[in-house]
């Protein structure tokens, strides 16, 4: 019985990869697609505000404003462009050729020298809030280091009571590449296995061929592994791939184990391709099975897995729903093993649920398969 | 001719909206995802966890962490009393950050020697971790400012007076509900018209099409207008909800806002329109699209701002008509901006809209299988 099982078996996951071999687009799905959209995103996503383009409107050129903004010129994160006026300035803002403006009015060195306090103007376009957070960070570091200049050079006793220390562990240099890139890969790797199967499965129904698979003595849970295994086996490859790539192309460190990176991702493909399964089983026609793939699997794990934005931050009733998105525990997988190492008290839990939900999707699949025979 | 057009778009209308699950698809999703999204996608922080290690224990340290607990970006979610608690709290993500304060913190700052404050930071998600130091020094700040004028120290000689102009708050929500109104309209008008001519041919009716008296330019208006009607209703039943329900402030008029979407929706339309006539299966046409569609989501400037993408990316997205209308929307919406000054971003997608159109009708006649 148990040989016959595996006879049956062999023959159905030979007939799939012939199906795959023949047909390039299940290949181009499982390499090609990985390899463009990771080259893409990895030069193309990035959070680091590099050369911003600032206004400098000094009224009154003199040596206390060009001590000042000496330090725009000498920053990595600025390109200061300078404006007679603040109008003039204002409308270079509206039509987006600087993102702020820095203003010194024509009282400042006055202003400086007899009372302190002189304030200095910054304008930030707001639109784009978190990168207008992060420019008014580089702003503030500028104006500290200036300060500290300026009091040294001028004999006086430092006044910054506090100074802050800050050492971001796991990624010293704040790249936002290290950071994006592990959840690129699993952005990229729920499409692969969803397209994978969802397309598929669905086209075998609208053309009967899996109704005649269906009358064969093969069991249900054999035509299921059947189309599972093939489909595994090309995701791994594409998953293999993208690893390579972020490690010796994007050059993001992985501290942690292959054995463990491998492990946690066979449990997502299973979970990507459970998912791909269930949706072409349910809706047995591709335009629909194509629609709900676009639907439920790029933009859920775009935005809700903490690829780029941080869960945590997200109110507590959508943090629930971000449960039911199997990249959300991926991701964070990827980002800790890449970056921090074998945190088990981080991956353990977060496989466990891939492996959940990998069983409740291939068991749904299962159920609605079965269905349809009566 | 115009009736055989009409009767075309009816029979497209109907196609898409009579299969229950294929309505269901693009009724359902969208109004969850805008509702998802809306609060999903945030740079802000808040309640972020952080342990407090303080060898200093006196009163302008506890002050100084007061300040910490107090602030609604913050959340202290542990006490710890030695280095080794440090790395486990950080590498299993239950504090986000450690406040150190040196033991000599107090003594330092009553002599006038600068008191050291110690941030370790969980760097996993390098943002987060920007902002959190971004927030923790405006805390730092704060607290000098006092003890300086506390101590009648002399004010600093200058100080920075930041203003934001648009989002005068920096809300996320302003700037990705917008976005949301450029990134769903695109995804449903692809939905509609990328695979419509695919499963035409799939099934083989298209032919039958190509042999009616209709000429090319019906079929394409047959084929675009749907798409056009299920769009604009889907991008304005958006709009209203960013402002009545996420209080979005519309700072613009109607007219840039809408001439922009028609532009959009016809890009979309050529580029869905071509994709799906280049396929023979319905297989290749959905993989055409996602081929088209994850890029220029990502590549638009909905999530990452394309001015920090490296040169030869952001020359390719150029050719990306969501880079252009989220310019206009977000412009219309937070700037008020008119629609003399949006005429750069209107003529690419005029022009990407008629070269895929074109490209499109061409190819209904010449791919034939």
């Amino acid at each position: 019985m148990s040989t016959a099982r595996i006879m049956r078996l062999r023959g159905l996951v030979r007939k799939e990869a012939w199906q795959i071999l023949r047909d390039p687009s299940s290949i181009a799905i499982a390499f090609v697609m990985p390899v463009i959209l990771l080259l893409i995103f990895g030069y193309g996503v990035s959070l680091d505000a590099k050369r911003v383009p600032l206004a400098l409107v000094c009224e009154n050129p003199n040596h206390d404003t060009a001590s000042f903004t000496a330090g725009f010129f000498q920053s990595p994160y600025f390109v200061p462009v300078r404006f007679g006026t603040v109008q003039e300035a204002e409308k270079a803002m509206r039509a987006r050729e600087v993102d702020g403006i820095v203003w010194l009015r024509s009282d400042f060195s006055r202003q400086m020298l007899s009372e302190g306090d002189a304030p200095i103007g910054l304008l930030v376009n707001g639109v784009d809030a978190n990168n207008a957070r992060i420019i008014e960070g580089y702003l503030q570091q500028v104006w500290a280091v200036w300060l500290a200049k300026f009091e040294a050079a001028q004999g006086l006793p430092l006044r910054i009571p506090v100074q802050v220390d800050a050492r971001v562990w796991f990624n010293p240099s704040v790249t936002s590449t290290d950071f994006l890139v592990p959840g690129l890969i699993a952005v990229i790797m729920t499409l692969t296995g969803a397209l994978l199967t969802a397309m598929v499965v669905a086209r075998e129904w609208e053309r009967g061929t899996m109704e005649a698979l269906l009358v064969t003595p093969a069991s249900i849970h054999e035509i299921i592994l059947s189309k599972l295994l093939p489909y595994f086996v090309l995701g791994m490859g594409g998953m293999g791939l993208s690893v390579a790539m972020a490690v010796w192309l994007f050059g993001v460190p992985l501290r942690g184990s292959l054995w463990l990176l491998l492990a946690s991702s066979s449990a997502f493909l299973l979970c990507a391709l459970g998912m791909g399964l269930l949706i072409s089983v349910v809706s047995k026609n591709q335009f629909v099975a194509g629609q709900i793939a676009i639907i439920v699997t790029f933009l859920p794990a775009f935005i809700l897995s903490g690829f780029v934005f941080d869960i945590r931050s997200m109110p507590a009733a959508i943090q629930l729903i971000t449960h039911i998105v199997a990249a959300r525990y991926f991701v964070t997988i990827l980002q800790t093993l890449f970056l921090a190492g074998n945190v088990w008290r981080v991956i353990l839990p977060n496989i466990l649920a891939l492996v959940i939900m990998a069983g409740i999707f291939l068991g749904l699949a299962r159920r609605a398969s079965h269905k349809s025979l009566e | 001719m115009l009736h055989q057009v009409f009767a075309l778009v009816i029979k497209e209308l109907l196609a898409v909206l009579k299969d229950v699950k294929s309505r269901m698809v693009l009724i359902g999703p969208p109004v969850i995802q805008l509702v998802v999204f809306g609060y999903a996608a945030t740079y802000d922080l808040n309640h972020v966890p952080f342990a407090v290690y303080n060898e200093d224990r006196s009163q302008p340290s506890r002050d100084l962490v007061a300040r910490f607990a107090e602030a609604p970006a913050f959340e202290q979610v542990a006490v710890i009393h030695s280095d080794v608690d440090v790395a486990p709290l950080i590498d299993e993500r239950k504090a986000l950050m450690v406040l150190h304060i040196d033991r000599r913190f107090s003594r330092d700052l009553l002599r006038g020697v600068p008191g050291h404050v110690q941030l370790i930071v969980d760097g996993r998600n390098s943002n987060t971790a920007l902002l959190v130091m971004g927030y923790a020094n405006t805390i730092v700040t704060d607290f000098n400012t006092w003890w300086a004028a506390r101590q009648g120290g002399n004010k600093p000689p200058a100080t920075l007076d930041i203003r934001s102009r648009f989002n005068e708050n920096l809300e996320s929500q302003w700037f990705i509900v917008p976005g949301i109104v450029a990134l769903l309209t695109q995804v449903v008008t692809l939905l509609v018209t990328a695979l419509s001519v695919a499963r035409e041919r799939e099934a083989g009716t298209f032919d039958q099409l190509l042999v009616t008296p209709m000429r090319p330019i019906d079929i394409l208006l047959g084929k675009s207008i749907p798409g056009l009607l299920i769009g604009s209703v889907e991008a304005t039943f958006i709009i209203t909800a960013g402002v009545l329900w996420f209080g979005v402030p519309l700072r613009g008029g109607l007219v840039p806002l809408y001439l922009g979407l028609f532009l959009f929706l016809l890009s979309v339309i050529g580029i869905g329109l071509m994709i799906s006539s280049l396929s023979v299966t319905q297989q290749q046409a959905l993989l055409g699209t996602f081929l088209f569609m994850v890029p220029s989501i990502i590549l638009s400037g909905f999530a990452t701002p394309i001015a920090n993408m490296p040169p030869l990316i952001q020359d390719i997205t150029y050719l990306n008509p969501m880079r252009y209308f989220l310019i206009i929307v977000r412009g219309v919406f937070l700037e008020g901006t008119s629609t003399s000054s949006l005429m750069p971003q209107y003529w690419p997608m005029m022009l990407i809209g008629i070269a895929t159109l074109a490209m499109a009708g061409w190819l209904f006649r010449r791919r034939l299988y």
